[in-house]
């Protein structure tokens, strides 16, 4: 039962990432990374990361990817035109296409064959199903007390620098 | 709890790098080679994640995942706010055609 539900994911994941490598149309692409987050925050849980699916979906698919879209509409073309197609249009030349998916079947090839050939000795028992909130809260107020404070201190930053460099549009004027 | 093993996972998170890869080569738009960089940190995050479920006691890998997830977020905004200045200055989110610091 488990091991379907796996595989169902992994392919609603990696058939999501496929159709945005083929998509010409970006839009689209933006909405298949939502099934792509879907699939990831459900591969989280069947890893015993129930706190990690939750925040995955809250902050990519709540977050990020709507800032993607709106990123997607703010930067469209000049030119209006009744054919639907032509908006968000990537024209992608078939040498870059090829030479792309050829680094990736390459690099695929190259972890997979690392990945089969490892022996991965497991140290400690499995993870009981019990939830994980608990030993993440203490563990971030404990042992991880520095990397918490640095990351709020990055958010602030990118919050300052992303205001500034959105509010200041026309510097020459 | 689980009986899939670790090797699985792995492989579904290196063909998720894979194509995030291929994604950011191929698209010739800013914000479609940023939604490869996003499949890639994902596919790292189920990395970490996998092997994290061998540690109950501290959770290293999901805390390690959770940092890379606000990492994540913190670099999506400021790339967004660059690529609407270099919108609004070129005219053109084509990552071939923006090739001079200055207009």
């Amino acid at each position: 039962m488990e091991a379907i539900i796996f595989y169902l994911f992994s392919a609603l994941t990696l058939a999501a990432g496929l159709f945005i490598l083929f998509s010409k149309n970006l839009i689209y692409g933006a909405f298949a990374l939502f099934l792509a987050f879907l699939g990831v925050a459900a591969l989280y849980v069947l890893s015993g990361a129930d706190f990690l699916a939750v925040s995955q979906i809250m902050i990519y698919v709540g977050g990020i990817l709507v800032l993607l879209i709106f990123g997607i509409m703010l930067t469209q073309k000049k030119e209006k035109s009744d054919d639907s197609r032509r908006h968000n249009r990537i024209e992608v030349p078939i040498t870059r296409r090829i030479w792309g998916i050829l680094t990736g079947i390459g690099l695929f090839g190259l972890l997979v064959k690392v990945i089969l050939s490892s022996d991965f000795r497991m140290a400690g028992e499995e993870m009981s199903t019990k939830s994980t909130i608990k030993t993440i809260g203490v563990e971030l107020m404990t042992t991880h007390l520095l990397p918490f404070e640095i990351a709020a201190i990055l958010l602030l930053v990118a919050l300052i620098g992303a205001a500034y460099l959105a509010l200041n549009r026309n510097p020459t004027a | 709890m689980t009986t899939i093993p670790v090797q699985y996972y792995l492989i579904v998170a290196a063909a998720l790098f894979c194509i995030g890869l291929a994604i950011s080569i191929t698209k010739r738009h800013f914000i479609g080679m940023l939604l490869g960089i996003e499949l890639m940190l994902n596919a790292v995050n189920i990395n970490l994640v996998a092997f994290g479920r061998h540690d109950p006691e501290r959770l290293s890998g999901q805390l390690f995942a959770l940092f890379v997830i606000v990492v994540a977020a913190a670099e999506v905004t400021v790339a967004l706010a660059i690529i609407l200045r270099v919108y609004g200055r070129f005219k053109t989110v084509d990552p071939d055609k923006v090739n001079e610091l200055k207009q």
